[in-house]
């Protein structure tokens, strides 16, 4: 399928939740689905006929600065060799959005990672805790705004 | 081996004080301790493998702090890491040295300004002997930070000075 019939596909199945699509003139085709629908989008990228989207090659966590985080998920489908991109944007003050743990397992550390150095909380997650960095950590490092600690646990931190 | 410069020629007798024999025992079996924290680690395994053969300095790595004499901190030390490495320091027994082997335990190597979560230098935590610079650091230049410190327990002694 291409991008445009994948966007129609989804345009016709879930109406409202998807926001806002860019098709032409990038890399990689992408659309925007709202944050609070996206594991039912997922469910049925995954489950449908035409698109068998299987794989999920990389969940990612976005600061677009001004109040606006994102995040970013990489989808193929290694029967039908085809991907594509989801998008879903939500703010600073409310970071929330839907786990896809139970679509793709491989999500469960990736949306760890994303809400370790971005904050971003994953409702739904089955165990959502920190993955890399020490559990008494303060901040989301990886946000623009984040700033260096001078001391961690009695260590100096800045040079 | 300023020690042995007397050849046995008298009966195999030779004439030193206990505590050059301490020194000249110790700096030639340092063991290391067995771990590596970065790329610097890949360069210590192959100074330690049969190419560079750091056996024939009397340093093999051992799997256990109680065992080691030498901790060679061999890459970037995260903040997470940091307390790790303390804890195995204090688990070594005295006399203990570090050789702190890169730029990245030396001062934060590349992540000296914007690695939030790296430790810039492991001598803000532990004390370090000997500092071997380099990204990574060559084989060579661990060998001579080696002997560097080899030096440095010849030139010194288990025997505390008297004051006067």
């Amino acid at each position: 399928m291409t991008a445009h019939e994948i966007h129609e596909t989804l345009k016709a199945r879930f109406g409202e939740a998807i926001l806002d699509a860019k098709l032409e003139g990038v890399i990689d085709p992408f659309v925007k689905v709202a944050p609070d629908k996206i594991t039912e989008v997922a469910r049925f990228l995954r489950d449908d006929e035409r698109l068998q989207f299987d794989l999920l090659m990389c969940l990612s966590g976005v600061d677009y600065t001004g109040g606006k985080l994102g995040v970013v998920y990489h989808v193929n489908s290694m029967k039908l060799n085809q991907k594509f991109v989801l998008k879903v944007e939500m703010t600073v003050e409310n970071p929330h959005c839907q786990s896809v743990e139970s679509v793709w397992k491989t999500a469960n550390w990736h949306e760890r990672e994303a809400f370790d150095l971005y904050g971003i909380v994953f409702d739904g997650h089955p165990d959502l805790r920190r993955i890399l960095l020490p559990d008494d950590w303060e901040g989301y490092p990886m946000r623009k705004d984040y700033q260096v600690p001078e001391y961690y646990n009695g260590m100096k931190v800045p040079y | 081996m300023g020690l042995l410069d007397q050849r046995f020629e008298n009966s195999n007798v030779f004439i030193t004080s206990m505590d050059n024999l301490l020194s000249w025992a110790r700096l030639s079996s340092l063991w290391g301790m067995q771990f590596g924290l970065a790329c610097c680690a890949i360069e210590m395994m192959a100074t330690g493998a049969s190419h560079y053969d750091l056996d024939r300095f009397g340093t093999f790595f051992r799997g256990s702090p109680r065992q080691s004499d030498v901790m060679i901190v061999a890459g970037t030390v995260s903040l997470k890491m940091a307390s790790r490495i303390k804890t195995l320091y204090d688990q070594m027994s005295e006399p203990r040295y570090v050789i702190s082997m890169g730029s990245c335990s030396n001062c934060g190597g590349p992540y000296w300004e914007h690695g939030y979560h790296v430790l810039k230098g492991v001598d803000r935590i532990i004390p370090v002997d000997v500092y071997v610079p380099g990204c990574p650091p060559r084989p060579e230049a661990l060998m001579e930070g080696l002997m560097k410190l080899q030096e440095k327990i010849r030139a010194g002694s288990l025997v505390e000075k008297k004051t006067a």
